[in-house]
């Protein structure tokens, strides 16, 4: 059973994020997202980790899925035809990536990973207390760091999408 | 056959390649970022499976936590990059942008 949902949910990450890279059409781009993102949870649910699993459907299809839409939305000429999204350098680039795609499953299934002595023994279990006790013990100053950089970068994001706004509506006004 | 720690970074490997692949060929702006996020999601499956596979640890997984929290911000700041770059080019093509090479 465990085998059969490892194999769906790869087989719907893999072949949506294939989706994603080599889609003519930006607009499906940012829809297969969706499905990887949510085959990327299932991974991590098959992995002992439920709270990674819902944080990872809160924040990346919640969060920054529509802020790509967003994105989309707003720098596109829909009116136009421009929806297209080409690609550039793909010879080059098919190259590259298959040379370290090559790389990395050569050096994945040569080594001898490290693997823990007692695997039967785990059973599910949820993790959300631990996550949340090591945060405020032996994490806890990455974890005020981290606060303060999404402070600054909704600061920062905020600031930088309204100063061309700002700049014209004072020129406008002189 | 079970699922051992091999089918986990093989997935993740081939999310990591199809990101680079993105990110290199792909002309609009936007579609580089989806790369980013692909390369981070694959980033985070890597962590927790040596998390799990590793003797059940919590570490791997307080690290993915906050790969999650800095790829929110990198999208909330490339997005408003993106915005300001389209105010000012009128395109997101990232090979037309070429102003500092003039």
């Amino acid at each position: 059973m465990y085998e059969i949902i490892f194999y769906f949910f790869a087989a719907v990450t893999i072949g949506s994020a294939g989706v994603v890279v080599f889609s003519r059409n930006i607009v499906y781009s940012a829809f297969a997202l969706f499905f990887t993102f949510f085959g990327v949870a299932g991974i991590y649910v098959l992995l002992n980790a439920d709270f990674l699993a819902v944080t990872q459907l809160l924040i990346y299809v919640g969060g920054i899925l529509v802020l790509i839409l967003f994105g989309v939305m707003l720098t596109t000429n829909t009116v136009s035809v421009d929806i297209k999204a080409k690609s550039l350098n793909t010879l080059p680039a098919v190259s590259v990536v298959a040379a370290l795609a090559g790389l990395l499953a050569g050096m994945i299934w040569t080594t001898d990973w490290f693997m823990s002595k007692n695997m039967s023994e785990i059973t599910a279990q949820t993790t959300s207390k631990e996550i949340g006790s090591a945060l405020i013990t032996t994490h806890l100053l990455p974890f005020e760091v981290a606060s303060v950089v999404l402070l600054v970068a909704i600061v920062g994001a905020a600031m930088m999408a309204r100063r061309e706004s700002v700049k014209t509506q004072i020129s406008n006004s002189k | 056959m079970t699922i051992t720690l091999t089918h986990f970074l093989i997935v993740s490997a081939i999310l990591f390649s199809f990101g680079i692949y993105a990110v290199i060929s792909r002309r609009n702006a936007i579609m580089v970022l989806m790369g980013i996020e692909l390369i981070l999601n694959s980033a985070n499956i890597n962590f927790l499976a040596f998390s799990r596979f590793g003797g059940m640890n919590i570490e791997g997984q307080m690290a993915a936590v906050f790969v999650i929290i800095l790829a929110a911000a990198e999208a909330a700041v490339a997005l408003a990059i993106v915005l300001n770059i389209y105010k000012r080019f009128h395109t997101v093509n990232v090979d037309e942008i070429s102003f500092l090479k003039d």
